[in-house]
């Protein structure tokens, strides 16, 4: 979707703001978000792919208003409460509970523990690749043109590379397509490749000189493309 | 509060402890969860497995060359098993940079959480179209003639810059240059420079 969080290439936010000597976690709260994210995917509640969707579709104005684990919180509750996993009701009944509690731990609103204790966290993401079943289309070194597509549902094909010219500087192997998997799709997996782009092709005559830049890109994102002089 | 940290209010902070209560019943959190989170991150000080093989690879060149072709099978000489890394060289004809302009896609098994510039709009809108610029704002400056590559983080890969070892570090071991190494550089966002003299 052509959505707020596709930011490459927009202006107007100003210069990159550090912080010295920065915590892991400013607020407890960020890192129960964390748990929370790792605890759904590796039990399976979502795929990653879902999971970054769920985030996309976060109204644009509190995307921009908001910090990174707050767009994960609104993330992982629309797509946990899409696939009921939970209620809605009981989320917004449980967060009055809290906003009237500030101090009571998590604990204090759970009524009984399962009988199966949760899995422990996984610290990995599930491996995206999967066994090549087919040869790829594209070549090392052969020119391609992305594909000027303007899906309403998940992609990875940023909106600043769409309908450019590039060459294929890389192939991945076969990875799980995020366009079907977030989307009950199916992994559908498809050959990945590293495609290099010219600054100017990606930003015309204002691009700063001697500027490449290298996106991972699946076959169905890709056509072939007659080379530019 | 910078635009980094924008203020948040009551109700977030209620959601997460609902959605966490919720979570638990459920089977779907572990109680010990979100302490095994903080002490990963906080209590784990240790020096990154990227830090460390980019040192082994300054000092060591059959070690270099498996980090960039192999890279799977070279960081499992520090005991992780990461399938997803991908290493980019620096040299003096070209400077890497990595972003993900969609999310936040970071290489957090190597370099730990992601600071929150990594994460901001303002990085992941510039550095792919104007990175001599926002490398300028890092304090590094690229010539004209070094040619930039930016890494926009699409897809499961995630990517690691391999910095210049720095001049004048050839009589330094590995554990020497190790505190040498930042997670900026290895972002590609700054060089790795000796102390300097006192």
């Amino acid at each position: 979707m052509d959505g707020v969080h596709d930011l490459g290439g927009m202006h107007g936010f100003g210069p990159v703001e550090r912080e010295a000597n920065e915590p892991a976690f400013h607020e407890p709260w960020e890192a129960a978000v964390y748990a929370i994210m790792r605890a759904s995917l590796g039990t399976g509640q979502y795929t990653l792919d879902e999971f970054r969707h769920g985030v996309e579709r976060m109204d644009p104005a509190h995307y921009l208003r908001s910090g990174y684990y707050e767009h994960w919180l609104d993330g992982i509750a629309r797509v946990l409460i899409e696939k009921g996993v939970v209620s809605g009701d009981e989320l917004a009944a449980r967060t009055a509970f809290f906003a009237e509690r500030p101090d009571a731990p998590a604990s204090a609103a759970v009524r009984a523990m399962p009988a199966t204790p949760a899995p422990r966290i996984k610290w990995m993401a599930p491996d995206s690749e999967r066994p090549v079943t087919k040869a790829p289309r594209f070549a090392v070194g052969e020119t391609v043109v992305t594909r000027n597509i303007h899906p309403t549902g998940h992609t990875r094909l940023p909106r600043y590379a769409r309908g450019k010219h590039g060459v294929i500087h890389r192939q991945h192997g076969t990875h799980v397509f995020p366009d079907s998997n977030a989307h009950r799709g199916g992994e559908q997996p498809q050959a990945l490749y590293s495609v290099r782009f010219d600054a100017r092709e990606l930003w015309g005559p204002a691009a700063e000189p001697n500027q490449h830049v290298y996106i991972d890109l699946w076959e169905p994102y890709l056509e072939p493309g007659a080379p530019r002089g | 509060m910078g635009k980094n940290h924008p203020n948040v209010d009551k109700y977030v902070v209620s959601r997460v402890r609902a959605l966490e209560s919720i979570l638990l019943e459920k089977g779907i959190l572990p109680p010990d969860a979100v302490d095994r989170v903080v002490q990963r991150y906080e209590a784990d000080t240790g020096p990154m497995v990227g830090v460390r093989a980019v040192a082994r690879a300054w000092v060591d060149p059959a070690y270099k060359q498996r980090l960039l072709e192999d890279p799977r099978g070279a960081l499992k000489d520090f005991g992780l098993d990461y399938e997803a890394l991908r290493v980019v060289e620096n040299t003096p004809a070209v400077h890497n940079v990595v972003v993900c302009t969609l999310c936040s896609c970071y290489p957090w098994a190597v370099l730990g959480l992601p600071p929150t510039w990594y994460k901001m709009p303002a990085y992941r809108s510039r550095t792919v179209a104007e990175p001599r610029k926002v490398l300028a704002e890092f304090g590094l400056t690229i010539p004209e003639s070094r040619e930039i590559r930016v890494w926009d983080s699409s897809a499961e890969l995630r990517y690691m810059v391999l910095p210049e070892r720095p001049a004048g570090s050839q009589a330094m071991g590995e554990a020497a240059l190790i505190p040498l190494i930042t997670r900026d550089a290895l972002i590609g966002v700054a060089d790795v420079r000796l102390p300097s003299p006192a």
